[in-house]
């Protein structure tokens, strides 16, 4: 496959890779490129210019301050799989990094990349909405609840970049995801987190418009932090996704085995094929 | 155009490409280094699996410009004065391969695997890592059988390096 022609540029700072965005006919960031380049080979997209952002300095490396694990946008999710600071603190999120894709795509994906392209069957967005983190870009500081708009939609505005994303550390969290064996994305997973009081419950994969909280889940847990408080019909069909994978009928009732997966395993991410 | 810089597999290269030329093609058109194969070109395969910088990644999916700077192992940069690579050398020992399109990208993916895992490997765990890379023929059974060996025979080497 051969891509139309576009320009590589490595800019040196924030600075210089927004101003090549500005400047640039139909410029597009480039992260690791695991979407990018497939879907540019492709010929679905074709930005006049791809600025790389993964040569910046200052972007990769987590770190811990003050309850929050923090995670530069350009780590990559082989880095938060066996970082000691994401085992220790929120293993249910190292453990997604670890899941995602294959080993070689782990050695290029990137963290800002996942949350920036909002793909509805990736695994971050998950524990991004289910950890009720936030988005720190070139700009300003972003919540989850206000970050996620539709399939690969989001709150950034055009030339914004994401620096980095803030994890407050829960109590207890835990992750479970049912996989195609063939693309290896979710066809529904399920992220679920208890903090003091509050629970939070975000499935990816599975919603029409994306990822999305369970909010009828959180307040069944609320009461009962226990699998058995899950009941089958829970979530809507109506605002879930239908495609070969699965009817919507069929993704409600995984997300109500996958909620309670996840807690039935706290600490740990699940895959299913 | 951009000029590209590379050491592959320990020889310093430098080739004026196309910038969205993929590192696959400057490998097998640029450098005629054709024993990384190109498989299905949409990520899924993992016969274009080679080292850069120390890990293994799929280089239907990267840029050459990308890797600017880095250092590249190939499947042809394996073997040392003449003698194969412990897990090339199990793979025929094992004859770990039916029509061997998809062997290059198993072999370097399994050099990483064996490398870099934390703990002792296993059936199961060789299977899961495995799972970027098809083999077409459904040859597996070997070509974890093979895995298993060579980690086998690359222990006391690896404990050395620790």
């Amino acid at each position: 496959m051969v891509m139309y022609p576009t320009r590589y540029h490595r800019p040196a700072g924030l600075d210089e890779a927004i101003g090549l965005f500005t400047e640039c006919e139909d410029a597009t960031y480039l992260a690791g490129g695991h979407t990018l380049l497939p879907t540019m080979k492709q010929r679905l997209a074709h930005p006049s210019d791809l600025i790389d952002l993964c040569v910046l300095p200052g972007l990769r490396g987590i770190g811990l301050k003050d309850g929050v694990v923090s995670i530069g946008a350009t780590t990559l999710h082989a880095e938060v799989a066996v970082s000691p600071i994401a085992r220790q603190w929120i293993p249910a999120l190292s453990g997604l990094a670890g899941s995602i894709g294959d080993r070689h795509v782990r050695h290029r994906g990137t963290i800002g990349g996942s949350v920036a392209n909002n793909d509805p069957a990736a695994d971050y967005p998950a524990a991004v909405l289910g950890l009720g983190a936030t988005v720190v870009t070139d700009r300003r500081r972003i919540a989850a609840d206000a970050y996620f708009v539709s399939l690969y939609e989001t709150a950034l505005e055009p030339g914004e970049i994401i620096t980095r994303v803030e994890f407050p550390i829960p109590d207890q969290a835990g992750y479970a995801k049912f996989r195609s064996p063939a693309s290896r994305y979710a066809i529904a997973a399920v992220f679920v987190s208890k903090s003091g009081a509050a629970v939070r419950v975000a499935v990816t994969g599975a919603g029409a418009a994306g990822v999305f909280r369970a909010h009828a889940l959180e307040a069944a847990l609320e009461q009962d932090f226990r699998p058995g408080a899950i009941a089958p019909n829970q979530v809507d069909p109506a605002v879930l996704l239908g495609d070969l994978n699965g009817s919507p009928e069929y993704r409600a009732s995984l997300v109500a085995v996958l909620a309670r997966r996840a807690l039935g395993h706290l600490g740990e991410a699940r895959s299913y094929k | 155009m951009q000029r590209v810089n590379l050491t592959v597999n320990g020889v310093p290269v430098s080739r004026e490409v196309d910038d969205e030329t993929l590192l696959a093609v400057f490998l097998r058109e640029h450098l005629e280094l054709t024993g990384t194969h190109v498989g299905c070109d949409t990520t899924q395969c993992g016969c274009c699996v080679v080292h850069l910088n120390g890990t293994s990644v799929k280089s239907c999916t990267v840029l050459a410009v990308q890797a600017e700077g880095g250092h590249v192992t190939t499947i042809e940069g394996l073997a040392r004065d003449g003698t194969l690579h412990p897990v090339q050398e199990a793979f025929h020992r094992c004859h770990a391969l039916q029509c061997g399109f998809c062997t290059p990208g198993m072999i370097m993916a399994a050099v990483d695997l064996i490398e870099t895992h934390p703990e002792p490997l296993t059936e199961a765990i060789v299977r899961e890592e495995m799972e970027g890379n098809l083999c077409r023929c459904t040859g597996y059974h070997n070509i974890v059988k093979a895995i298993l060996a060579a980690a086998e025979a690359m222990r006391p080497a690896k404990a050395a390096a620790e």
